[in-house]
This record gives structure tokens, C-alpha cells and sequence, in this order.
């Protein structure tokens, strides 16, 4: 069922160098202070450290206790601190000045990971810790969650940029590509859609040309490499996931490539911590696939398992002797993972009936293409009068108002609390909530402002207000891209035709259509209609080096760099395009992200 | 750099010159940019001097890059190798290759390029305001967010914040990053200032309201939503301003009162189902709820009553339903449910009305366990008729199933429900009886 690889399928390159490496810089950090010390970790960065080293690994090199940093100065009595943290260096301020106040001296130093901000160091500069703290960076920014999937772990990275417009993380996401091609080889074609996408390429481009010669004259593993950034397309992220991986997380977060799988899951009572990656054999065959299909494949591999028990009746005693050292084990560790996945598949069928889920999913299609928006807002409306969930609501608003090109009717805001009013201000200038402005979109400020501007920052002050004027034009795209497919009677997901087979056959994504379409074309010719559309006029680029030493294999190996997030049926969607054409993707995201975290990004009230 | 031959003899005649090292910790970059302009204009007065020799007196460090490059791979082993010495405060600590080329005259693209390696390098050289927005532009064109943010910390230490604020309103991208820095840092004030510079009344005024979210006291956070009233929101974000006052300050009425019901004893209600939580804060139909559940019977007048809230917040009555609805069935009230779906038409004949649809009104008693009698009730008037049957097999309401399909002659789906039901049990005998009565004319 799982679909295999075609045999010509290229093999992916080894990413665990990043894990080591990591690792090992880690490692260099923690001997800078000899001796004992404790480490104080601020909780983003909690379980990406568990990927990367063990208590032992971290006891090896002294570290005497392990701190979660949280808001309040711990108590400690090694004579050494380590701190690491991205940039709430609030918490490492008041942990020094308690430490101060009661006169204790002590040796500090703060880590920051992956790279330290010279707002951090005026802040320790204002407090006057600035001499009592040594800082230093590790430049931990590529986990592999899989073989096929880095991620950056920077969830912030969304609503930095997006929101806020601060490119602190630009420098960040091109010393990682610096980073790729330095281990990888250079990428000998690379294409990009979006502002922050083409920034990124290009603070990276410069980069290499400083430190030229370091990756010449290595073999390109991976012949292209493709940067979207996230607003170009926010409707994939907006839909509610239905294939499996996708529906586990938005059921259970996966959180750093794990899942915390809940008493009513592991039909015990106690909580179990799962890895979800390649390794596991029944996660893998049905991580990608429609949730349909997965209930049949998971009691056929049941049926399967209990037909290999059944074969010991009837042994003798020394083929029992081989079934038990050989075979039990693997089967036991088979029936462990069939048994989890049989419980987290009931537990989110439970959920998602009490929901009415195929409601949603029912609205969400209509939006989707476009039919029935009375319906479809009225079923919203009453989505929010019912307070199903506030989460929920404000994603089929946005989902709504992208769709169709502004807000039809104002939500109603009483229902969330009036903290709201800030949420919807940030959705709105995030272009996630667009407003239906009438032909003169223009505020009084702008064209203040631009009378101001002299003809060379003119292009800088366009682009500032695109987002203010921005209209989402799906439908025209949608349209364009042939984004909803024509189906003749039923669309059959156990043998997907297309990629819209991750959203039950009714929408291919939008991100991934655009990646098929360029690598296809080798170039955005012919999409100019579509970039136009998507208002990345200035910010579509393709650039080919003529590199002979590319293999046909590397050729067919693709870099997806997804900024700003990407969920995991975007992951299965390509997975699928892979096999069809004989590619194989590596996805490199900020974060992995779905419609909640998305959402969650834009609240200014802190849970 | 714009000092005068004079002003360095000064400096010179008034400061002792000793070697530096940077071993002290006052690593103050202008005074090695002093004390480097010492050291050159040393050269004016002494012989022919030795650049190295110079350096070797004045600072200490490693060979020309032997600092870890960012980004490039560097195993363990080799690291330690070549570790420099990097033990306290690795800025203070420098290689030497970083002071080798340390220079006066890096252009602002060098500068800006040494910034976004990390490396410490001083701005304040940079001291005519053209100078000032070179670098600022070199830094936006750099693209990286960390070196624009230092950029602009080094700006508004040395610009009055109307020019800072004139020259960052024609470069919006800097400006958007200022914004952020100051969100970031708490510096309220000069965020203030900046929209009431840019005239950007509209953030001017949800700024200045966001800062609530930090007021814990109820009382204070409400006078402070006060002051927040006459601001330039939207004519919309204005009614809600006023709403989340005027809420506020009916919470605390509320709140006072009822936790003096519930602490004396006295109070049914309060006794049976104590509070969770405190009302204060909680979103308007959170209140209402709450109010229908534990002041449902009150009079109009008082400030906790339902039809109070529904009247000054001008809930529309879809809402005002669901929401009463939701807590008079988790009280199992079902005399109020049912008075809450009961019109009464000028000739006194009573009618079931129910402003969001008889389907959900089932849903949610079947959400608050209400018995089978009432479910039933409730399924009947369900008007689609395919709903009603599907609702009414769902719930189990077999009396209504039995009849829909008797009246829609029905006899292939009656027949298929008699399996469903419980051998022996009224059910069955009634679906038996119909099946065999010679009165209906069944459609198939």
C-alpha cells in the first residue's frame, strides 16, 4: 500500500553530519568552562537539545544539574552557570542580578543558540552584567528530524518576519544553506518565490563569494534547490489536515519529530513518548497516506502479524528456538508500534467525530473552490457563535477571507474577549485577514509618505505597503494553477492521481503545485501571469550555474526551503510528486507548522 | 575621524598613553579607536616605527583566522586544537587578525559587513547624520535584521529622536525593525512617540491599549481601560474598547458579590456548584454563561442578570439562545429549556420556536446527557425530515424513528430498524404491530 520508490529513485544524502556536528560544537562550548556547571536551558530550546545529546553526553563534560530556564532565578550552588538560550536573554538577567544581590560571584556564560543579536548584548549592557557574563554562539541551526527533513526549530522565524518584518533571522537561514553547500556541494540550480526567499539567496550568495573555494570543486550532491517563503501561499497551511502524519499533528502536536501519545492512546495509563520518523516501520507506510485508507492498513497488518504468531503452532522444538531468537522480537516491536498507532488513529476518529469534522471538512472544500460562500459563512458564523474552539474559528475566518478576498462580514471579536482586538489587528497586518478595500486603497499616511520618498527608496515604500494593499487573488491562481481538480465520479484515495489526494482529492496545494510547475519548466517562464498574481513580480528568481559534474542522480535530488513553516501534508504532497516523476525532495523548513500554530503566532495574549 | 590635528595633540598632551591590553576589561571601542589615533599620531613625533612591533606591545591575540568561521565545519578535535584563548568574555579576548585590519576607515559596507560577522566593531565614527544613513542603508541592503537592529540602537543613541523618527519614516523597512525593537525592549514611550510622529493614530491607540495585558489589578486595569476610550481606534475597535470597559467593570460588581454568596454558604446554587474560577477577565459570552447559569431568574435591574447582559452588550439572540441553552442544560433545567424555545402568538397559542435550528439545540442536550423523553421532545421538531431521522437513530429516540417511517410509508427502513432495536422491548412489539397493520399503505 505504502507507495515504494521508484528504482531509480536517487538516495537521499546522510544527514546525521548535522547531528554530530552539532553535537560537537556543543561539546566545545561545555569544555570552555572546566570543571563542574549547570546548565540552565530555556524551554524552546528544551527539545531540540534532546535530539542532539543525552544527560550522559552532557554529564560526560560535567554538567552537574540541568535547568529548564523559567521565569524565576533558580537556586544553584556549582560555581559555574551556563546559559542557553535563543533571544529571551531576560531570563539569564535576572538569574545574574539575583545571583548579584545575594553576593554570589560566579562565572557565567551565555550561549546563545543559533546566534547571539546585539539587542541581547545591549540589554546586558543596560543592566550592567555585561562584563560578568561571557557569551559565546552555537551555531545549531539544522536538526534532522528525518531522513528526508531539516528543520530549523526557529517557530518564531513566522511571526518574526511575518508579522513584525524583522529580518534577524535572514543571516540565519543563509549560514545554514552556506552550511548545506559547504557539506553537500553547491546547488547547481536555484529558484525562489518571495521576499524573504530572495533576501535570504542573496545574503547567502554573498557569503559564499567572501569565503570562495571552500565548496568548489565538490560534487553537487543535490542539483536544485527551490526557497518559498510561507505568505506566498497560506491557504495550504490554513486547511485541516487529513493525511496521517499531518492529522497526528494537528490531533497531538508533534513536537522536535516526537508525539506525547496520551493515556487514551497508549490504553494504559501512563503517557508515552514517540519518535515518529522513517524508523518506524508502521509510521512510515502509513505516514503519508489518506486517514481513509489507514484503519484497513493498519487491521490488515494486524491480521498479517497474527498469522506469523500463529505459525509457531505446529513447530518443533528447534524451529520454536528460531522463532524465538529471531523473528519474536521484531514482531513483538511491531505489534508495540500497531498497537500505538491503532490507539492514536481511534483516539483522533473520537475527537474528530465530537467535532463534526466532516462538516468542517465539508465548509473548508467549499471555500476552497469557491462554491456556496453563503452557506459556508453562515456555517463560520455559527462556528464561532457555538465557541467550538476560538483557535478554529479565527482560522476559517482567515481561511475565508483569503479565499475570497476580504472580510465578507466583520467577525464578531465579543466572542473571543476583547484581548482579541490586538489578534485580529496582527492578522491584518500579516496579510492573513485581508480586508475588502474599496479601488483607492491608499490611507491618507501612504500618500504622505510617498510624497515624501525620493525616486530611490520609491521601490522599498511600494513593497512596504504591499502587504497593506496586498489582495490574495486565489481564486484567479487557483483558476490558473488548475488547483481544484476535475473529478469524474468519486476521487479514489487509495490510488492518489495527484497531489490533491492530501486534502481528499479536493485542492492541490497551492506551494506545491508552484514547485512542480517551476521544476518543471526549469524556470518561472510562462507563470508570469501567476507571479504577477501572487504580487512576487520582484521576487520570482531562478539562477543556473552550468555545473558538469552534476550527476543525473543529483539532478533528481530537490532542496525545498520552506521559510516561515511547512506542514506535513505539504511533506507528504511532494513525497508524492517525488515518486510519481522519480525525484526524491529534502525539506528544509523553519519550523513545521499548522493552522493552530499559525493562529497561536498571531495572539498577543500568552497562554 | 573628523577630529582636528589639534584636537589630537590635545588628547595627546591630556591622557597618559599606556599599552593596551585587553586583558582590562574596559574594552570601550572608542578608546581603542583613541588609543590606536594616539599610536598613529605617535608615528608624527618618533621614528620610523614598525607596525608590527606596535601591535605586539598594544594587543595580544591569535593568528589571523584562527576564529571558528560560523557555518564551516569544524570537528571537535580540531577544535580544541586551535582553541583560542577565549576562557572570559571571547569579545574581550579577541584574535589579533581582528585588530590587524582594525582601521579607521572601513567604509560603511565594511563595517556593516564585520557587524554581520559578529565581530565587534565601533559605529561611533560615524558621526555626520550622512554618514549615520550610509550605514543604515548598507545595513538594509545587507538584508540581515540583526545588523539593522544594532545599526538602529547606535541611531537612537546619537540622533534626537525627530530626526531619527524623519529619516526612518522614508525607509520602512529600518523603521519596521525599530518598532519591533522597541516592542521588544518595553520602550513604550518612545513607540508612543513614534506613531504620534508617524501619525499612525489607528497603532497609536492599540498600543497604547495593548499595554492592559500587563495590569493585573482588576480595579486598575479598568481605569486604565478608561483612559483608552477616547483613543483613535476604528469606529468598530471603539464600540469594543467601550464594551471591554464596561464589561470589565460589571465583572467586578459580579465578581465581589458573588464570591461573598459563595464564601457565607447561603446560596443554593453556590453550594451545589461551587465556582471554578473568577469571572473577571473572561471573554463576554463566557459572562453570560455564567451568568445563565448562576443568576438566570434574576430581574432585569440587576447588573448579573442574563437579559442585563444581553441587552447592554446588544447580544443578538442566536447567541443569547445557544448560550442559555448550554447552561440551563447543564443544570438539567429542562423547564427552562423549554420555556426558552416557547412563544405565545396575540391568540395565546403556544408555539416552539428556536432561533438556531431544532438539530443543534438536540446536539447540545445530548452533549449535557439530557434523558431520551427530552431528546425526543426536541427531535420531533426538527423540521428536514431527513435530519430528524438521522438525529433521532443517532440518539437513540426509537419512538420517533418508528413514527417518521410509518408516516413516510416507509416499510424497507423500518424493517432495517427493527434489528436495531432490543429484542423483546416495546419497541420491537410496536414496530411488529405497525408492520402487520392492514391500515397503512406502505410505499414499498
Amino acid at each position: 500500500m505504502a507507495f515504494p520508490h521508484r528504482p531509480d529513485a536517487p538516495e537521499l544524502p546522510d544527514f546525521s553530519m548535522l547531528k554530530r556536528l552539532a553535537r560537537d560544537q556543543l561539546i566545545y562550548l561545555l569544555e570552555q568552562l572546566p570543571g563542574k556547571k549547570d546548565l540552565f536551558i530555556e524551554a524552546d530550546l528544551m527539545s531540540p537539545l534532546d535530539r542532539i545529546a543525552n544527560v550522559s553526553i552532557l554529564k560526560q563534560h560535567e554538567v552537574d544539574k540541568l535547568y529548564k530556564v523559567e521565569n524565576k532565578p533558580a537556586l544553584s550552588s556549582n560555581e559555574h552557570k551556563l546559559l542557553a538560550c535563543r533571544a529571551a536573554f531576560l531570563f539569564s538577567v535576572d538569574l545574574v542580578n539575583a545571583d548579584k544581590l545575594a553576593g554570589r560571584t560566579r562565572k557565567y556564560k551565555v550561549i546563545f543558540s543559533p546566534q547571539k543579536f546585539y539587542a541581547c548584548e545591549m540589554v546586558l549592557e543596560e543592566e550592567g552584567i555585561y562584563g560578568d557574563v561571557s557569551c559565546d554562539e552555537w551555531a545549531f541551526s539544522l536538526l534532522p528530524l528525518d531522513v528526508d527533513l531539516l528543520s530549523m526549530e526557529l517557530p518564531e522565524f513566522f511571526r518574526d518576519y511575518f508579522l513584525e518584518g524583522d529580518q534577524r533571522w535572514i543571516n540565519t537561514v543563509a549560514q545554514a544553506l552556506h552550511l548545506l553547500s559547504t557539506l553537500y556541494g553547491s546547488f547547481p540550480n536555484c529558484y525562489g518565490i518571495g521576499r524573504c526567499a530572495k533576501m535570504s539567496y542573496e545574503l547567502w550568495r554573498k557569503l559564499e563569494e567572501e569565503e570562495d573555494g571552500e565548496t568548489k570543486g565538490r560534487r553537487p550532491e543535490i542539483g536544485h534547490i527551490f526557497l518559498l517563503d510561507r505568505d506566498v501561499d497560506f491557504v495550504t497551511a490554513l486547511c485541516s489536515q487529513v493525511v496521517y502524519e499531518g492529522l497526528v499533528d494537528d490531533t497531538f502536536r508533534i513536537k522536535c519529530g516526537s508525539v506525547d501519545f496520551g493515556p487514551e492512546v497508549t490504553s494504559s495509563d501512563k503517557s508515552l513518548k514517540v519518535l515518529l520518523n522513517a524508523e518506524d516501520k508502521v509510521f512510515n507506510e502509513i505516514r503519508n497516506e489518506h486517514f481513509s485508507n489507514v484503519f484497513g492498513f493498519l487491521s490488515q497488518k494486524a491480521r498479517n502479524l497474527q498469522a506469523q504468531y500463529d505459525r509457531r503452532r505446529g513447530m518443533d522444538i528447534k524451529q520454536m528456538k528460531n522463532f524465538v531468537s529471531q523473528e519474536l522480537k521484531g514482531l513483538k516491536q511491531e505489534h508495540r508500534l500497531l498497537s500505538l498507532h491503532i490507539g492514536a488513529c481511534e483516539s483522533i476518529m473520537k475527537k474528530k467525530t465530537k467535532q463534526d469534522f466532516q462538516e468542517l471538512i465539508k465548509t473548508e472544500h467549499a471555500l476552497l473552490e469557491g462554491f456556496n460562500i453563503r452557506e459556508s459563512t453562515s456555517y463560520i458564523e455559527e462556528h464561532i457563535d457555538r465557541q467550538v474552539s476560538p483557535i478554529e474559528s479565527l482560522r476559517l475566518m482567515c481561511l475565508l477571507s483569503i479565499t475570497e478576498n476580504g472580510e465578507p462580514k466583520r467577525p464578531k471579536m465579543r466572542i473571543y474577549g476583547p484581548d482579541h482586538l490586538l489578534t485580529f489587528s496582527n492578522l491584518r497586518r500579516a496579510g492573513l485577514l485581508t480586508e475588502q478595500a474599496p479601488g483607492d486603497t491608499l490611507t491618507a499616511v501612504e500618500s504622505k509618505v510617498s510624497k515624501l520618498v525620493t525616486d530611490k527608496a520609491a521601490g522599498k515604500i511600494t513593497d512596504a505597503f504591499s502587504s497593506l494593499a496586498k489582495r490574495s487573488n486565489f481564486r484567479a491562481i487557483s483558476k490558473k494553477l488548475n488547483l481544484i481538480p476535475r473529478v469524474d465520479g468519486e476521487y479514489d484515495l487509495k490510488v492518489p492521481r495527484d497531489m490533491a489526494y492530501v486534502f481528499s482529492g479536493a485542492y492541490v496545494p497551492l506551494s506545491c503545485r508552484i514547485v512542480e510547475q517551476v521544476l518543471e519548466r526549469r524556470s518561472w517562464q510562462g507563470l508570469d501571469e501567476v507571479v504577477r498574481l501572487l504580487n512576487c513580480s520582484e521576487f520570482a528568481f531562478t539562477d543556473m550555474t552550468k555545473d558538469d559534474k552534476a550527476s543525473s542522480e543529483s539532478l533528481r535530488l530537490i532542496l525545498v526551503v520552506f521559510l516561515g513553516g511547512c506542514t506535513f501534508s505539504e511533506v507528504s504532497a511532494l513525497r508524492f510528486l517525488g515518486r510519481e516523476k522519480g525525484y526524491r525532495f529534502i525539506f528544509l523548513t523553519t519550523a513545521v507548522t499548522n493552522s493552530a500554530r499559525l493562529m497561536e503566532a498571531m495572539s498577543e495574549v500568552k497562554a | 575621524m573628523n577630529r582636528t590635528k589639534g584636537d589630537e595633540e590635545e588628547y595627546w598632551n591630556s591622557s597618559k598613553f599606556k599599552a593596551f591590553t585587553f586583558d582590562d576589561e574596559d574594552d570601550e571601542l572608542s578608546q581603542l579607536k583613541e588609543s590606536k589615533r594616539a599610536v598613529n599620531s605617535l608615528r608624527d613625533f618618533v621614528d620610523d616605527d614598525d607596525d608590527d612591533d606596535l601591535e605586539r606591545v598594544s594587543w595580544s591575540g591569535e593568528p589571523v583566522g584562527s576564529r571558528t568561521r560560523p557555518g564551516s565545519f569544524q570537528s571537535l578535535s580540531d577544535a580544541l586544537s586551535d582553541t583560542p584563548a577565549k576562557t572570559y568574555a571571547p569579545e574581550l579576548g579577541r584574535p589579533k587578525g581582528e585588530y590587524r585590519d582594525y582601521s579607521n576607515d572601513w567604509s560603511p559596507s565594511d563595517t556593516v559587513r564585520r557587524l554581520r560577522k559578529g565581530k565587534v566593531c565601533s559605529l561611533e565614527r560615524f558621526r555626520s547624520l550622512q554618514d549615520k544613513l550610509q550605514l543604515l542603508e548598507e545595513a538594509v541592503s545587507m538584508h540581515d535584521g540583526n545588523v539593522i537592529t544594532a545599526v538602529l540602537i547606535f541611531l537612537k543613541r546619537t540622533l534626537c529622536k525627530e530626526i531619527l523618527f524623519r529619516e526612518l519614516e522614508v525607509r520602512q523597512v529600518a523603521l519596521r525593525h525599530l518598532i519591533h525593537f522597541l516592542k521588544e525592549i518595553g520602550d513604550q514611550k518612545l513607540l508612543l512617540d513614534l506613531f504620534r510622529f508617524l501619525d499612525r493614530t489607528e497603532e497609536l491607540a492599540l498600543s497604547h491599549y495593548r499595554e492592559h495585558l500587563n495590569i493585573q489589578d482588576p480595579e486598575k486595569r479598568k481605569e486604565f481601560l478608561k483612559t483608552c476610550i477616547g483613543l483613535p481606534f476604528s469606529a468598530e475597535d471603539s464600540a469594543h474598547i467601550q464594551d471591554h470597559y464596561t464589561l470589565l467593570e460589571r465583572q467586578i460588581i459580579i465578581e465581589a458579590n458573588d464570591r461573598h454568596l459563595e464564601l457565607a454558604g447561603q446560596t443554593e446554587i453556590f453550594r451545589k456548584h461551587p465556582r471554578k474560577a473568577s469571572i473577571l477577565n473572561m471573554p463576554l459570552v463566557t459572562t453570560l454563561f455564567y451568568s445563565c447559569f448562576y443568576h438566570y431568574t434574576e430581574a432585569e435591574g440587576t447588573f448579573s442578570s442574563p437579559i442585563n447582559l444581553k441587552k447592554t452588550f446588544k447580544i443578538p439572540d442566536k447567541q443569547y439562545v445557544l448560550t442559555a441553552l448550554a447552561a440551563r442544560a447543564k443544570l438539567r433545567a429542562w423547564h427552562d429549556v423549554d420555556a426558552l424555545f416557547t412563544t405565545k402568538n396575540w391568540l395565546g397559542y403556544t408555539k416552539k420556536r428556536a432561533p438556531i435550528g431544532f438539530h443543534r439545540v438536540v446536539e447540545i442536550l445530548h452533549k449535557n446527557s439530557a434523558p431520551v423523553q427530552i431528546l425526543q421532545e426536541y427531535v420531533n421538531l426538527v423540521e428536514d425530515v431527513d435530519t430528524k431521522l438521522n438525529l433521532a437513530t443517532k440518539f437513540k429516540c426509537h419512538d420517533v424513528v418508528i413514527d417518521t417511517c410509518r408516516d413516510l410509508k416507509d416499510r424497507q427502513q423500518l424493517l432495517a430498524y427493527r434489528s436495531k432495536v432490543d429484542k423483546g422491548s416495546a419497541e420491537e412489539e410496536k414496530i411488529d404491530a405497525l408492520l402487520s397493520s392492514p391500515q397503512i399503505r406502505w410505499k414499498n
